[in-house]
């Protein structure tokens, strides 16, 4: 390779980077972000809303196909949006860290030499009267830097625009290293418990669990949380839940002496870097299935999901112990109501009064075929319904290959359970970006100078406001009004 | 008294500042309308005649003003919590920051002339209010139940009504500006501020709200997280939160940075505060995510 080509090719990175970290494209950058969060709010995201997604896939599967393509369902975690930030990050640390090199270094510096032709500035008067000295007096006493040679004044004031300025960019990057570090090191999970059942912080228990890229070792704390008690209240006229109350027993570590404490929505359980928080709730049926001949062949609280606002709840009963195979698709209706329109549905969100509804259905469950099933859903593809029938409480329905019973309920709980160690850099950036903006935002910077003419006629003040804020006529006439005494 | 009885006081409140800002609204309508008649061969101005009906409107503002307060105040308390649990009381609120930013802006910068855009502006948010947003007062639900509420909430709704005044000052720089380029500004502008000082106005407004509006967004980044287990999710309230700093931040950029100013800026202008107002009416009404407190 010849060395002008390599020269070129480093001219040009230079080129490259120097494009890079200008303001102007710092700017699209920045617009460009925007836009491209936009998307995210239009299409359901998988992060957010798994369920839509899917309901999306089914009413336009064409689409859907073509949009999933574009990354439109994970647009925050898609390689578009990720190269417009990092793009971001790199121009904002290749913009702003020589800026504040370039900053300390002025520290101390004193302003620059009085320019030649003051009456060229914005701000340009004269006076007669007072002398240098009252002036110097004048911008000590208003904490100005100051640089006096001979026969004139060069004061400045303002370094705090640009401190804070700084301030508040380095937060930027900050802030976006926390996001990062907590996404690289971090874990999420998602566990459904009954109440009286007892979590214990090991990844099976999880229903759904993720860890961050680069948490290697996977280790959660080892603690454990029963659930003990669940309360929730509501309003009796509107049916809006007004508070939520879990209480638990804690064990960190798991087998330690148990510890009892409340959890509600706005404050989650805190075991060091992990928080434990109190996401949704409904109710699990608890069902008793015997077969023909009366034996148990499933005893247990089922989780139902809620449909809506008073937790009318549906879920599934799998009982693959009996021959056929039996499976039961399940509504549960906390307060039991009945139109033509809708069919069963609940009134109120709390348990007054009950109503299971099961359709029957055998044949095989398809547990063995290898694919992994949701526990919410019956798949009845290789099944039959045998029967459909709606249980009061304790009742005992008979469908001839076996009984299923309606024992009662228990309320379950979402814990999500979330590790971000990145967390803290986030909202430190945050703090300081907002004392940087500040800083930045409501201090004036400018200069004045006061300069004796050549022939003793007279002395010469002028000012100069960055970004053109204004305030500096007024503190330049304040300036001569102490100078003409 | 019940809690009741402290929503209908707090409803008459409402209704007896809509009377009040209506009467606002005509007085300044008089003092547009009739402000320069007696033109002397297009030369001599008089703005002396129609002061009087821009003091009724200014009284009657400033009236409106407080009665709303009220109205919000005993909101609040009858439901016993503060007065932003769904998007009737964000707009009542939301109207009272507006109001509250324009006598803010009356007493430190003489923009009278913008009475009659504002008062429209928070008569047409307090109608909607009251006929299609209404709902009667009640609890919070869980999620709402922080003190984070009370902090990131307000700090969201002043600035939006600060947001909503730099909009009607920049809508009014453009259409100035074309009066400008084209015949002249028409009699009733006469009295308007220089296209400067509106554009300046603007720039303040912006830059004195886009700390505020960060530290709202950051408090309920801070909430986000004792709620719901993270602090940013990108539920589509968020996206939009973020988009709107993006926007003015982008503004405040291409003024200081770049020097944009006049035209350019005040589009620039009107569309982050458009962000703002897609965010309150689309994501609340039809949007999904956590962020459905609208009642609707
Ligand atoms: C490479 C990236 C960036 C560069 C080079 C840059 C540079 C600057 C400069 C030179 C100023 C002017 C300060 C002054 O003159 O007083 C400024 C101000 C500011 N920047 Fe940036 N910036 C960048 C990215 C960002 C980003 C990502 C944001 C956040 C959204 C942001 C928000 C602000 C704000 C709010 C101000 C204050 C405006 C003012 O002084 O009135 N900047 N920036």
């Amino acid at each position: 390779m010849s060395t002008s080509t390599e020269l070129d090719t480093r001219s040009s990175l230079r080129w490259l980077w120097r494009q890079l970290t200008s303001m102007r494209t710092a700017l699209i950058l920045l617009l460009l972000l925007g836009f491209a969060a936009i998307p995210g709010s239009i299409f359901p995201q998988r992060s957010q809303n798994p369920l839509k997604v899917s309901d999306y896939f089914k009413s336009y599967p064409g689409t859907a196909k073509f949009l999933d393509q574009l990354n439109m369902f994970d647009v925050y975690s898609s390689p578009w949006f990720s190269a417009v930030y990092i793009l971001l990050f790199i121009s904002l640390i290749g913009c702003v860290l020589p800026r504040t090199f370039e900053h300390l270094k002025g520290i101390g510096a004193k302003p620059p030499l009085t320019p030649r032709n003051l009456n060229r500035m914005e701000f340009h008067t004269e006076t007669n009267l007072g002398t240098l000295d009252q002036a110097e007096t004048w911008f000590r006493k208003h904490h100005f830097r100051i640089r006096r040679d001979g026969d004139s004044i060069s004061a400045e004031k303002g370094f705090m625009r640009e401190t804070g300025n700084l301030l508040f960019h380095l937060s930027l990057i900050l802030i976006l290293v926390g996001v990062g570090f907590g996404s690289l090191f971090g874990m999420k999970g998602d566990a459904i418990i009954n109440v009286g059942e007892r979590f214990i912080n090991i990844p099976t228990s999880y229903d759904v669990i993720s860890f961050g890229k680069l948490q290697t070792e996977k280790t959660l704390n080892p603690f454990s949380i029963t659930a003990t008690d669940f309360k929730a209240t509501y309003d009796l006229t509107t049916g809006a839940p007004s508070d939520y109350k879990l209480t638990v027993n804690i064990a960190d570590p798991v087998g330690s002496k148990e510890i009892s404490k409340v959890v509600r929505v706005n404050s989650p359980l805190t075991f060091s870097s992990t928080k434990v928080y109190l996401q949704a709730n409904g109710y699990s049926p608890l069902v008793t299935v015997r077969d023909k001949s009366g034996e148990v062949k499933y005893q247990g609280a089922v989780i139902f999901l809620p449909q809506d606002g008073n937790l009318t709840s549906i879920g599934a009963i799998k009982v693959p112990d009996m021959q056929p195979q039996v499976g039961l698709i399940g509504s549960f209706v906390p307060t039991f109501a009945r139109n033509s329109e809708r069919g069963a549905f609940s009134t109120y969100p709390e348990v007054l009064d009950p109503r299971l509804l099961v359709s029957i259905w055998i044949g095989d469950l398809g547990l063995d075929s290898g694919n992994p099933q949701s526990i919410y859903r019956l798949d009845t593809s290789d099944m039959k319904r045998i029967g459909l029938k709606t249980l009061k409480l304790h009742e005992t329905h008979n469908f001839g290959e076996g009984s299923i019973t309606f024992e009662g309920w228990t309320p379950w709980v979402n814990l999500q359970i979330v590790k971000d160690p990145g967390k803290i850099y986030a909202l430190l950036g945050a703090i300081f970006a907002i004392l940087g903006l500040l800083m930045s935002l409501f201090t004036r910077s400018r200069r004045i100078w006061v300069k004796e003419r050549a022939d003793k006629s007279g002395i010469e003040v002028a000012g100069l406001a960055k970004n053109s804020t204004p305030g500096l006529e007024s503190e330049i006439a304040s300036l001569v009004n102490e100078m003409r005494g | 008294m019940s809690s009741t009885d402290y929503a209908y006081l707090s409803n008459y409140g409402i209704y007896s500042a809509m009377v009040l800002f209506t009467i606002a609204f005509f007085a300044h309508a008089v003092e547009v309308a009739f402000s320069v008649r007696n033109v002397e061969e297009k030369t001599k101005f008089d703005f002396t005649r129609t002061k009087r009906s821009g003091d009724i409107g200014t009284v009657m503002m400033v009236l409106g003003f407080i009665f709303l307060l009220a109205a919000v105040i005993l909101r609040g308390v009858s439901a016993s919590r503060v007065p932003w649990g769904n998007m009737y009381e964000f707009s009542i609120t939301g109207a009272l920051a507006f109001t509250g930013a324009y006598i803010f802006g009356l007493w430190k910068y003489k923009i009278r002339w913008l009475g009659l855009p504002v008062a429209i502006a928070v008569l047409l948010t307090l109608g909607t209010a009251i006929t299609i947003l209404y709902r009667p007062s009640a609890p919070l639900v869980p999620a709402l139940k922080s003190t984070w509420l009370a902090i990131h909430v307000s700090a969201a709704i002043i600035s939006g009504g600060v947001f909503l005044l730099a909009n009607c000052i920049a809508a009014t720089y453009l259409i100035l500006d074309r009066y400008e380029s084209t015949s002249g500004r028409p009699a009733w502008a006469l009295k308007l501020p220089s296209l400067d000082v509106l554009d300046q106005l603007t720039y303040r407004l912006v830059a004195f709200v886009f700390p505020l509006w960060t530290f709202a967004v950051i408090a309920g980044a801070i909430w986000a997280e004792a709620a719901w287990g993270r602090y940013w999710g990108w539920d589509p309230k968020e996206t939009w939160a973020f988009i709107t700093w993006v926007a003015y931040a982008a503004y405040l950029h291409a003024r200081v940075t770049i020097g944009w100013r006049g035209r350019k800026a005040a589009w620039l202008c009107l569309f982050a505060g458009s962000t703002f107002l897609f965010n309150y009416v689309y994501v609340n009404v039809w949007g999904s995510g956590r962020h459905t407190y609208s009642g609707l």
